[in-house]
């Protein structure tokens, strides 16, 4: 029987913190944010590597892809349905000054599907799929059912991690097709039924200007756009602390991460798309 | 005496050995220098204040929880030493009952008993079928329950659907958290009843982590009660009592005394010079 008698005191205790300086929260702060840019690199090394260790189940990809792509049709509907109607109504104005509201097609459609169609589409996604799944794996992971998974001889990142992941890199692409028709929709009703645009001209235009590398280009981007929610509201969830403010915290994170990481990708595909397509065609102007 | 008086005596070398064990979260140290060994069919109690680690020492036994310092091995093999794939192999060789059950609220109770045995493809559907109203009837919970969600059960029902999980894949080693934690007198006695019946029935080593005297007096072999870190001087023994359960009241140690007995003791004399600072 080993018994310890030596007397104890808290104050005493050799495991208390010592008193940081802001010099060093600021440095600990800098060392978290850097640590936890890795930490989510490996996550989403882990996450690609399982998808091919292991195949996953159709019974739980499929309530996965139910719950990310079929529940999120109405909201992608209606986002894309309003993007073209509020775009129709924005620019008439300023065409019709000009006389060219017969070319109001040309512009709605390839801003539709070129940039606001996924960029927008990808921001309701990362609101409504991103923040639910950060906020469902947070709750696991401080419930400890991820810890339950993982003694159950189960990788979570396997089990969790790669359905989502595939949900969203595939799924997303297709919702974003029908934000970009719901929204060329919304632009015709608005420019051709209430605003009066001749209906010939709106689709000769339209015909022009856009074509299948334009829709091409924004579906690419959208593929990138899933891949950046499903990781970064994953690794969110996985590494959410503890209590109800831990999970709402990890939900935020999800969204405004997913929201920045959308804006930059945008930005750099946008112009590794240019230089490739100008290198392509040289002769051609291509501005995404 | 214990009813555990009436179980069968460990019956062989140590199965689970942690050596020189230390843990800590960032500036914040939970274990230092434990070393403990668990023999086979023995069931150890763990028992201590919140916050001591007892939950920590659980969860670095199956690797859930990788120590900062020290060695953790299982049947002799260092868990740190091992590839992903034979780490999973291993922990397939535990039982877990959590604390909150930890059930997955998206699946019902026969897919959450069958979770183990379906993920790694040990049976068909006819056998999982058998083994889930098998495992179910074994903790006592009567049919019908199957396709239930885990939101609509009691707690005494969530524990008894984790601990049917948790043997569904007849473990060696049965880990329980805090196994009675916010249930009622009944209902914990119904839960240390299973615990006995399993460690009879399955011949399993049982590591039992708890507050509740009453769990540790029935289905203990041996007690370990460790200290929170906080409140040890420097260089001290974390495990302030290693031994049977008879002993916990004649302990030399007055901490030991004092936490069988529930007594506040010095603790209340804090909060008064607290006050009065």
């Amino acid at each position: 029987m080993a018994v310890a008698a030596l007397p104890t005191s808290p104050k005493a205790s050799s495991e208390s913190p010592h008193a940081l300086t802001p010099v060093h929260r600021v440095g600990e702060r800098i060392f978290e944010i850097v640590a936890d840019v890795g930490d989510m690199a490996v996550f989403a090394a882990m996450t690609l590597s399982w998808m091919f260790r292991r195949r996953t189940r159709w019974s739980v990809l499929v309530p996965t892809f139910y719950a990310i792509g079929v529940s999120s049709v109405p909201v992608v509907a209606i986002t894309g349905t309003f993007i073209g109607m509020v775009l129709a109504v924005q620019a008439h104005s300023q065409f019709a000054m000009m006389g060219l509201e017969t070319r109001l097609g040309s512009v709605i459609n390839i801003s539709l599907v070129k940039e606001l169609g996924p960029v927008l589409a990808a921001t309701m996604l990362a609101g409504r799929v991103g923040s639910s799944m950060s906020a469902e794996l947070g709750t696991m992971r401080v419930t400890e059912q991820i810890d339950a998974l993982s003694a159950l001889g189960t990788n979570p990142i396997h089990y969790l991690a790669v359905p989502r992941f595939l949900a969203c890199f595939l799924l997303i692409p297709l919702l974003t097709l029908m934000a970009d028709f719901m929204g060329v929709i919304g632009g015709a009703v608005v420019s051709t039924q209430i605003l009066l645009v001749d209906s010939f001209a709106y689709w000769q235009h339209s015909r022009e200007y856009v074509g299948g590398i334009d829709l091409l280009a924004g579906v690419f981007k959208s593929f990138f756009f899933g891949a950046a929610i499903a990781l970064i509201s994953c690794h969110r969830g996985f590494n959410s602390r503890a209590g109800a403010e831990g999970v709402g915290r990890a939900a935020t994170e999800a969204f405004v991460f997913s929201f920045i990481a959308i804006l930059f990708l945008d930005f750099c595909i946008g112009i590794a798309w240019n230089s490739v397509y100008s290198a392509i065609f040289p002769n051609s102007v291509n501005l995404l | 005496m214990s009813a555990a008086a009436a179980l069968p005596r460990p019956e062989g070398g140590p199965i689970i050995e942690l050596l020189d064990l230390s843990m800590r979260f960032r500036q914040q140290g939970v274990l230092r220098d434990i070393t403990l060994r668990v023999c086979k069919g023995e069931t150890l109690c763990v028992i201590g204040e919140s916050g001591c680690g007892k939950t920590v020492l659980l969860k670095l036994m199956i690797a859930l929880l990788r120590p900062t310092r020290g060695v953790v091995k299982f049947d002799g093999r260092d868990l740190a030493s091992l590839p992903e794939h034979e780490l999973s192999r291993t922990r397939l060789r535990f039982g877990f009952l959590f604390q909150m059950a930890a059930l997955f609220d998206s699946l019902s109770v026969f897919d959450n008993v069958a979770f183990g045995p379906r993920e790694h493809n040990l049976c068909d559907d006819e056998e999982l079928a058998r083994l889930v109203a098998e495992r179910l009837q074994e903790v006592g919970l009567p049919g019908g329950l199957e396709q239930k969600r885990p939101a609509e059960l009691s707690g005494g029902q969530r524990k008894r659907v984790g601990l049917a999980r948790a043997l569904a894949l007849n473990p060696e080693v049965m880990l329980y958290d805090e196994p009675t934690t916010g249930l009622d007198p009944i209902m914990s006695d119904v839960i240390n009843e299973l615990i006995l019946q399993t460690q009879r029935t399955k011949r399993t080593t049982g590591i039992v982590v708890t507050h509740d005297m009453k769990t540790v007096a029935k289905v203990a072999d041996r007690v370990v009660m460790l200290y929170p870190l906080s409140r040890l001087a420097p260089g001290a023994a974390q495990i302030l009592y290693d031994g049977p359960p008879e002993g916990l009241e004649g302990s030399p140690d007055p901490r030991v005394r004092q936490f069988v007995r529930g007594e506040a003791g010095e603790r209340l004399r804090e909060l008064a010079q607290r006050r009065d600072h």
